[in-house]
């Protein structure tokens, strides 16, 4: 199991980073939440956000399929996605302040 | 604790078990010694769940987790310093 989340890790970091799309630099977080992804791929069939409750219909969770749709807002104005796993360089230097992200997704979506 | 705050809060908690901030709030209820209970929403059938959306959309519109209820108070996300503030640490 960790060496697979080791290995989802190392896979995904190669493919965000260029995009701009950096992993927390707390490790521990991360692996955390890429627990959570794997569960919800074994649960769902897809890798629905960890930190919001996915419906089990992928239609419908197509927003929040990692990485959301609402990555790209949250980290260009917080500079962290939702959940803290996929932050901004400047985040992760600590050149901007940490704040908690809001919820982006409309609540209408999850009924 | 603060005066007046001579009885245990009261601390529900509805969290995801797959979600970090739910993770670090239930550990740093743990870690201030603080009884509460947990409902993990993404662990219940169906039935369960609309029965307990139904009540936390009453608590926080948008249903995002965790939601923290301390006494009266309703707390959205893991925001350490106003649990802390809520529980009279």
């Amino acid at each position: 199991m960790s060496m697979d989340l080791e290995k989802l890790h190392d896979m995904l970091r190669k493919t965000q980073e260029p995009k701009g799309y950096f992993f927390s630099k707390d490790k521990s977080r991360v692996m955390e939440l890429l627990e959570g992804l794997v569960k919800n791929k074994e649960r769902y069939g897809y890798m629905a956000c960890p930190c919001r409750l996915a419906s089990g219909n992928r239609e419908k969770d197509r927003d929040i399929l990692c990485p959301c749709i609402y990555r790209e807002p949250d980290v260009a104005e917080f500079g962290s996605c939702y959940c803290n796993l996929y932050v901004s360089k400047d985040w992760n230097e600590g050149k901007i302040p940490e704040v908690y992200v809001p919820e982006r997704r409309p609540v209408e979506k999850m009924f | 604790m603060k005066d007046g705050m001579d009885k245990a809060p009261e601390v529900i908690l509805y969290s995801l078990s797959t979600c970090g901030h739910c993770k670090s709030t239930k550990r740093l209820l743990g870690a201030c010694s603080v009884e509460y209970r947990f409902t993990d929403v993404d662990l219940l059938d169906q039935e369960e769940r609309v029965l307990i959306l139904e009540e936390l959309r009453a608590l926080n519109p948008r249903c995002s987790f965790p939601t923290i209820v301390i006494n009266d108070k309703v707390i959205v996300g893991y925001r350490e310093e106003e649990i802390r503030e809520a529980l009279g640490l």
